[in-house]
């Protein structure tokens, strides 16, 4: 064929260059405006306080100290700044960076604490408490979401990880007062989460029930069933089956005199450190091994595997059934770390903020931590700033951790797109 | 080593009572090309899985150079040396080709962690050898159909598979790359890989097979040569006589009263799959669109019936602009609509044949008055269209889902050529049909065009669009290449399918 005469073409003129979704830019720059507004121009003119390192720690670094409204308005620069470097992307038809939405979020939120600690009563805050306070609360929330990680990725959705959490929370009180050793709590406690699992797997998998609505059950019943034995056995008998003991607090010598870090990653119990392997294991394991690259294509494609020999539905089953023994220890956090005995329902919904982080996170390990670090920083966020009295209601604090979960999942995520067949079950042919 | 003779014994597959393969026996002997013939629906597919380990045989046996072998999963086939192409692609997108080739038979270092350089070796060795360039770090998503089907025969081949399975291979290729698949096969038969290779089109396969086998209702007809005439084995395929031209007479083309102008859908991503397409079609003449599918057929005759969104341009009938109005008042224009896909857009499954025959007009005199529907019109209406279309179901009152797809078909037509129409779009009107109904069909939408409506058909069979075109249109990338007359060479309409334009010079 000769290029002398060109192909006919359909008359259109060429179209403008394509343009990535202007979600990001427009967001942070209205946020970047209310925070000048709101916490710069018409912020509290009382200095806030921020401690870094508390009186008894070895190396004392002084407080930081941040004057109200110069405080918001040099914020509220930044963030118009980042804004405008988001926008200016946007006109050039590219995508904003990753970093740049979460630089953004920190210095955010930095800026609303310093607003709400200025116009308080008391304006003064420990930020190595807040920070490692924030941890401690994440920490079953990073069980759960890892166990909703290993579940989707595998193609089935846990909704029961309230119910794994709270089977988890009683095993552990429950085993650990008897046998008077909160570790042998622990193992009892991912025995329990592992069995709540493995009915969710055997209804879902082999039975294919509708696997919201498996998970929806389970949660109930968990909660309707530990609820029973507690006031029936914890209750009356306290000293027998409701009084576990903690985990001791196992600091790490030199390493947790860190300011601010050392207290987070070296001073923690056996579970805060197990929570930080897991993380790192069910990452490394999901994308850097033969099992992981099997148990993606399961959730992806569950009919491409099937026909290279892998057994989906076997598959299926076990990390299911490992997904609810991870949930099942971060139940145990609540009652041999956070407190030492159990309430009926004392997972208080943490299971599905749980779900929330592990989509907030784009389905990977990684992404699931840090977003229950944020939802552990709001909780966390809500009980500090009750105890110095801010003027902000403290019925709006308790809202925060679903307020944030809400914009979190809704705005900022964009469009992450979740395994291909979750939710789906597989039958051959 | 190398050469695997195969052979199937008395294979029987049963799905409840309905026998998909009855007593089948199949040798292929090892470096042939062994073409299974027959039509949708004929037990091929079924008869593969079987082979394969995806199903378990009622009875039968399957035996491998002389030795019986029992395999319970895909697993025991592939050790077997048995590898299989599927119709529709085992590949997981968002892997990239590498981790898809691996997949399954991953080579791992110490404590099951990946090490994929060597199956990147691997996948560039095959590559370069039979001149695929596939890149074995792309994203398989990101890949072309061909280039994707290529990436099923490596993963085939790393398993070092002696016989290869094709399950209907070509349906989803232009013509060019089906041609350059005819010589893979060919390659790979030099090379000493059986190929079992399943197609019910008859041109590919008397191009390339050595022994050709025809399954019609699970069981085996016969043997042929692949000198036999298509006419001989397309009647073996059906089991009587047919015909494969379709004589029609020279369109009387008339007043030209439908008229699309810059017609342009944008996707959610951004990009135009519907990119400033202008036609328009005479009264009495059929315009066809040919195309690979995917390349923004759906969306333009969705774009056209009013069930896109995000579209710009302009589509008139009758001088009367359809864009914008509801679907309702579109079809209330005079707009018959068949759409590509029968069980998802053109019935309701449960619903009975009369009740799908009337899904249009069911609020409309004479099936209802007021609020009320009349039971016994809708019967009426039924009998009548169930003779005149010849649908073969045991009564008005069957679910549509029962029938089979040819009859299904036959129930959509009918609904929307009951109508007295000013255009009628088709889209895949003989998409997993029998050859008996393919004749049906195609007489049926002639006949409409000389009674004076404009026809528009789409359809990615080329072999269709040939037989029913006045002009054909083709698409691709949501472009029109060019419109060209009937009798246009199919090199020609292979290369335009491939974005290349009639007068040669490329699109991009």
């Amino acid at each position: 064929m000769s290029a002398t005469t060109t192909a006919p073409k359909s008359g259109s003129t060429a179209l403008p260059a394509f343009r990535p979704s202007m979600k990001v830019p427009l967001s942070l720059g209205i946020l970047a405006l209310l925070a000048l507004v709101f916490f710069g121009f018409l912020g509290p003119d009382q200095t806030a306080e921020m401690k870094i390192s508390d009186a008894g720690d070895a190396v004392a670094v002084p407080a930081l100290m941040i004057p109200g409204q110069v405080g918001g308005v040099v914020f509220g620069i930044v963030l118009l700044a980042m804004a405008a470097y988001s926008i200016y992307l946007w006109t050039q038809g590219e995508r904003s960076p990753k970093w740049l939405p979460i630089a953004f979020a920190v210095v955010f939120v930095f800026a609303l604490l310093v607003w709400i600690v200025a116009g308080a009563r008391q304006p003064s805050i420990s930020l190595a408490g807040l920070v490692a306070g924030s941890v401690t609360l994440a920490v079953p929330l990073v069980f759960g979401s890892l166990s909703g990680v290993l579940c989707e990725r595998v193609g089935v959705v846990n909704i029961a990880i309230e119910g794994q959490l709270l089977g988890g929370a009683f095993t552990a009180a429950l085993v650990a007062t008897m046998t008077g050793s909160p570790y042998i709590g622990l193992i009892a406690a991912a025995a329990a989460g592992a069995a709540v699992s493995m009915v969710l797997a055997v209804f879902s998998i082999k039975y294919l029930v509708n696997q919201i609505i498996v998970g929806v059950v389970l949660n109930v019943l968990v909660s309707g069933l530990t609820g029973f034995l507690y006031g029936t056995l914890m209750v009356p008998n306290k000293e027998q089956f409701n009084t576990p003991g903690r985990l001791d607090i196992l600091p790490i010598p030199l390493l947790s005199d860190i300011p601010i870090i050392g207290p987070i990653l070296f001073e923690q119990s056996i579970a805060g450190y197990l929570m930080y392997i897991a993380v790192a294991v069910v990452w490394f394991g999901l994308f850097k091994t033969r099992w992981g690259l099997r148990v993606r294509a399961v959730g992806e494609h569950p009919q491409a595997a099937d026909t290279l020999g892998i057994n989906v539905n076997a598959t299926r089953f076990w990390n299911v059934t490992l997904g609810g023994a991870i949930a099942g220890i971060g139940g145990a956090v609540f009652t041999l770390v956070t407190i030492d005995s159990f309430t009926k329902d004392i997972s208080g919904g943490r299971g599905f903020i749980a779900l929330a982080a592990l989509i907030f996170g784009r389905w990977n390990p990684i992404g699931a931590f840090l977003a229950s670090l944020l939802f552990g920083f709001a909780y966390n966020l809500q009980s500090i700033l009750g105890i110095i009295g801010t003027p902000v209601p403290s019925q709006f604090m308790a809202m925060l951790p679903y307020l944030v979960t809400i914009f979190a999942v809704a705005g900022l995520v964009g469009k992450s797109r979740g395994p291909a067949a979750s939710g789906i079950p597989y039958v051959k042919g | 080593m190398g050469v695997v003779k195969l052979e199937l014994k008395g294979i029987s597959k049963a799905f409840g009572t309905f026998y998909a393969n009855q007593d089948i026996d199949l040798v292929v002997e090892s470096g042939q090309i062994h073409c299974l013939l027959g039509e949708n629906g004929a037990g091929k597919s079924t008869l593969m899985n079987v082979l394969y380990g995806l199903y378990e045989p009622t009875a039968g046996q399957i035996l491998v150079d002389d030795q019986p072998v029992n395999f319970r999963g895909p697993g025991d086939a592939m050790a077997a040396g048995i590898g299989m192409v599927h119709q529709h692609f085992m590949l997981v997108p968002v892997f990239t080709v590498a981790e898809n080739v691996a997949l399954g038979a991953e080579p791992t270092t110490f404590g099951g962690v990946l090490s994929m350089d060597e199956t990147r070796k691997k996948i560039r060795e095959i590559s370069d050898h039979y001149g695929f360039d596939v890149d074995p770090d792309a994203l398989v998503e990101d890949l072309p159909v061909g280039v994707q089907q290529r990436v099923e025969i490596i993963k085939a081949l790393v398993r070092e598979a002696k016989v290869l399975i094709l399950d209907e291979p070509t349906a989803v290729l232009t013509p060019q790359e089906t041609d350059e698949l005819l010589d893979i096969m060919r390659q790979l038969k030099a090379g000493g890989t059986s190929i079992v290779f399943i197609s019910h089109k008859l041109r590919e396969v008397k191009a390339v097979s050595d022994v050709i086998t025809v399954i019609r209702r699970g069981k085996v007809v016969g043997d042929a040569p692949p000198t036999a005439s298509a006419t001989e084995l397309a009647s073996m395929m059906v089991g009587r006589p047919v015909s494969l031209s379709l004589n029609k007479a020279p369109a009387q083309r008339k007043e030209t009263t439908f008229v699309v102008e810059n017609l342009t859908v944008r996707a959610a991503n951004g990009t135009n799959v519907v990119d400033g397409i202008s036609f328009d079609i005479a009264q009495g003449e059929i315009l066809a669109v040919a195309g690979v599918q995917g390349n923004g057929q759906t969306e333009l005759t969705e774009a056209i019936l009013g069930i896109q969104d995000h579209v710009t341009g302009s589509v008139t009938l009758d001088g009367k602009q359809l864009l914008g109005l509801p679907v309702k008042e579109v079809l209330r224009s005079g707009v018959g609509f068949v759409p590509e896909d029968r069980t998802v857009d053109g019935l309701v499954g449960p619903f009975s044949v009369a009740e799908n025959l009337v899904l249009d007009l069911y609020d409309q005199a004479p099936f209802a008055s007021g609020i009320s529907m009349k039971p016994a019109k809708v019967t009426e209406h039924a009998k009548a269209k169930i003779e005149e279309f010849d649908i073969r179901t045991p009564s008005a009152g069957a679910a549509a889902g029962t029938l089979s797809g040819g009859n299904q078909q036959k129930v959509v037509m009918a609904r929307e050529l009951s109508r007295p129409l000013r255009l009628f779009i088709a889209s895949q009107p003989t998409r997993g049909v029998d050859v008996g109904s393919i004749e049906f069909l195609h007489k049926r939408i002639v006949a409409e065009r000389d009674v004076g409506t404009p026809v528009m058909i789409v359809s990615t069979e080329l072999d269709e669009v040939i037989e029913l075109a006045d002009r054909i249109a083709v698409l691709y990338k949501g472009k029109l290449v060019g419109i060209v007359p009937a009798g246009t060479p199919r090199d020609t309409l292979g290369l335009m399918m491939a974005g290349v334009g009639p007068e040669g010079g490329s699109d991009d």
